[in-house]
């Protein structure tokens, strides 16, 4: 396998968009062509991993353009182990799809324009430029965009209002950031700029543009005071959706984070001292809003703001064993919530609300799947031995060796707000005896579903469940990942000398 | 001309982000437009200005000598122009479905998603 | 807008556009022109065709519906793309045919990219415009 083979699940997301987009408003065809594109995507990104993981980096300029003309594509453990979990997600997501859809939506496209959401992802994960790192950023979001909208009711139009704009206005922040550089290095290139960044004669100049790209990633990742779009949007679409957009799209922005802060503005104090503030405040606020919320999506939306606030506060303490917890984390959260929204859709197939005032009584009627559904929500606060426990433990134990002792505290708090809030939830919905439910036209309950569709319900949610459990079972497994991740991070000459191809 | 194209850009700049702020969806659409042209007219200045001087290497050199115009920032204005084309015809129908669906244009009315259900 | 000079005048100038439109394609390599631009004017002239004589008759001239032209346009580029990986080079490296046709110049893979973006932008416009002009008319 050469180095070519990091083209191969943009071109098979690519052909799969190509050739449902031809079989336009055949429903049945689109559903299981899906779910087959998905796994094939998988396999290959399971093989791009293996591939990385033996090799090192893998770079390859599209174009036959030497470096740093061309636009390279660089596979790094980061990249790789992303899009590995960005095919697992889709596969999970497509299966989910295929079960809670309704036909109307399929007809105007949905399917396709799921595949091209992935296409984007993956690109936007194994780039090493940063015009194009825009480029894939916009088809995420225009993706997004149809996928929010899709079906066209009053709610989702209106959140579309709230999200359309904020989206709209990070890329341009972003656009303006990419400006800056050019103008003051000449090149676009990741790895060119990291070495040209440090020659500049302004230096502020420099912490302007990581100011504009801080905003314009941040808005995307939702960190305070930037996340305002995410309550009023994210519980409106239908769960498929909402699944894929709280499991991957905030940790796009995240990535983002990560990758421009670590190559570009190392070493620097005043930007590290901005992301802290910044992570304490959004854990504050997804926090302890998320205490208050009655209706179900909501209540997982600010426990997103919650969770991203704990990874902006690793990356902001900035150590290698800070970021070791924080990929670790980023891998356990884009599969703990995926699977939540997956549960929502579930438990309002059960009983046809999502309030959590009116819900109740789901331990009773179904013991068995209360238990499956336990296994996310109890990830999600971090109870040993489960997933959520170690990265925590990663974060908190670095914040205590550096010193940091006000961003741990507020780690340990943030903890302490999804305890409450996965604890009132559990109560309120599972052991509280049920409310009366009232038959719906054109619903139909989940005691009524065929067996088939029944199955395209529960298998993605105990597949995603399983891999949790693996997660947390079998975190000597993970950790060794993240902490090459976490070592590769740490010195951009290794991310330099891979792109640039020079021998050591 | 090479004090004029920054104080324009940042004019634009400056009424997109004031259309930005105001009440109705139409202008809101309005100031992304203005905005979006403000950070092209950016990303054309970042390749310093030069008149005359097209990127062609001459015979006898290797490289272009002096200041030339560069054909990297005129492709990024390409492909930003393309993208923000999609985004706004997406934003213009947006409002078509809004103002039937809520029979509003006022934003500080379409709010019904953040009331606590 | 039914009047008869725009009828007749768009009889006139549908052909003309045309050719404009895949002039503009077919420069676009070494002059300003380009994938873009020329699937802008192409659908221009179908818009043009809509308003004159209403959506229907520019569906019938069309054929199919252009929905479909995105995917062949999509399937064209990435054809064109990924050709360059048999020969054992990168993707979306140009290859260029040794012997200039006629009026068209040098032939690569860059030209069908090219075509493929023509169509997909044409598919995007039309199917944008003639939903709207379909929804205007409830």
């Amino acid at each position: 396998m050469n180095e070519n083979f990091i083209f191969v699940p943009l071109i098979i997301h690519l052909a799969a968009a190509t050739i449902m987009l031809f079989a336009w408003g055949r429903i049945k065809f689109q559903r299981w062509f899906a779910i087959l594109s998905n796994a094939a995507a998988l396999i290959v990104a399971s093989a791009l991993f293996g591939m990385v993981w033996n090799q090192g980096i893998v770079t390859v300029q599209s174009g036959g353009w030497k470096p740093p003309f061309g636009i390279t594509m660089v596979a790094d453990t980061l990249a790789a182990s992303l899009v590995l979990l960005t095919s697992i997600v889709g596969l999970a997501v497509s299966i989910f799809a295929a079960g809670t859809i309704i036909p109307q939506r399929v007809k105007y496209g949905f399917f396709p324009i799921l595949q091209i959401l992935f296409l984007g992802l993956c690109g936007a994960f194994l780039t090493g430029d940063l015009f194009s790192l825009y480029v894939w950023f916009e088809i995420i979001i225009i993706s997004s965009f149809v996928l929010l909208t899709i079906g066209g009711e009053k709610m989702q139009l209106e959140g579309a209002v709230n999200y359309f704009t904020l989206n709209m206005l990070s890329s341009l922040i972003f656009l303006t950031a990419i400006a800056i550089i050019y103008g003051i290095t000449g090149t676009l290139n990741m790895a060119d700029v990291a070495m040209k960044l440090p020659l500049v004669e302004h230096p502020h100049l420099v912490e302007v543009t990581a100011i504009f790209f801080l905003a314009g990633f941040g808005t995307k990742a939702a960190i305070f005071p930037f996340y305002f779009w995410l309550p009023s949007s994210y519980h409106t679409p239908p769960d498929a959706v909402s699944a894929v957009f709280g499991g991957l799209l905030t940790k796009m922005g995240v990535y983002a984070i990560i990758r421009v802060f670590s190559l570009l503005y190392a070493d620097n104090a005043l930007i590290s001292e901005i992301i802290t503030i910044a992570a304490g405040c959004t854990i504050l606020a997804g926090g302890a809003a998320a205490l208050v919320q009655n209706n179900l999506r909501r209540l997982f939306s600010y426990l997103i703001i919650c969770h991203i606030g704990f990874m902006i506060a690793g990356i902001g303490i900035g150590s290698v064993l800070a970021i070791t917890g924080v990929i670790f984390y980023l891998f356990h959260d884009i599969i703990v919530k995926t699977n939540l929204f997956m549960v929502a859709g579930l438990t309002h197939r059960m009983t046809g609300t999502s309030s959590i005032r009116d819900l109740g009584g789901i331990y009773d009627k179904y013991p068995m799947l209360a238990l499956l559904m336990a296994v996310p929500l109890f990830s999600l606060v971090g109870i040993p031995p489960l997933s959520g426990f170690w990265p925590k433990i990663g974060l908190i134990s670095a914040g205590f060796t550096d010193h940091k002792w006000i961003i741990s505290g507020l780690i340990i708090l943030g903890s302490f707000f999804t305890l409450i809030a996965i604890a009132k939830l559990w109560a309120e919905v599972f052991w509280k005896p049920s409310k009366e439910i009232y038959a719906r036209p054109n619903f139909t309950f989940w005691n009524k579903l065929g067996v088939k569709r029944k199955l395209l319900y529960l298998v993605p949610i105990g597949f995603l469940a399983a891999l949790s459990l693996f997660i947390g079972l079998g975190a000597g497994v993970i950790e060794p990942v993240a902490e090459r991740v976490a070592l590769e991070l740490s010195d951009t000459m290794i991310y330099v000398n891979a792109v640039f191809k020079t021998k050591q | 001309m090479n004090l004029l194209l920054p104080i324009v850009t940042g004019v634009l700049y400056a009424a997109g982000i004031y259309m930005l702020l105001r009440r109705s969806f139409v202008k809101l659409i309005i100031g992304f437009t203005l905005l979006g042209n403000g950070v092209n007219l950016l990303i054309f200045l970042m390749g310093r200005l030069a008149k005359g001087k097209p990127p062609l290497i001459p015979d006898y050199a290797d490289v272009i000598p002096g200041l030339y115009a560069d054909p990297v920032p005129q492709a990024l204005i390409l492909t930003a122009i393309v993208i923000s084309f999609g985004l706004q015809s997406f934003a213009i129908i947006l409002i078509k479905r809004v103002y039937a669906i809520a029979n509003t244009d006022d934003l500080d009315e379409i709010n019904t998603t953040d009331d606590y259900a | 807008m039914n009047t008869l000079i725009l009828r007749t005048a768009t009889k006139y100038l549908l052909p003309l556009l045309l050719l404009f439109s895949v002039f503009i394609l077919l420069r676009g390599h070494y002059l300003p022109g380009g994938g873009f631009v020329g699937g802008l004017v192409a659908s221009i002239v179908f818009v043009l065709h809509a308003l004159a004589f209403g959506a229907e008759a520019t569906k019938k001239l069309l054929g199919l519906h252009p929905g479909y032209l995105i995917p062949i346009g999509l399937a064209l580029a990435l054809l064109s793309a990924m050709m360059p990986l048999i020969y054992g080079k990168a993707l979306m490296q140009g290859l260029w045919y040794d012997q200039p046709v006629l009026i068209i110049g040098s032939l690569g893979t860059a030209i069908f990219f090219d075509i493929g973006v023509f169509l997909v932008v044409i598919g995007v416009v039309l199917t944008i415009i003639l939903t709207l002009i379909e929804l205007q008319k409830e």
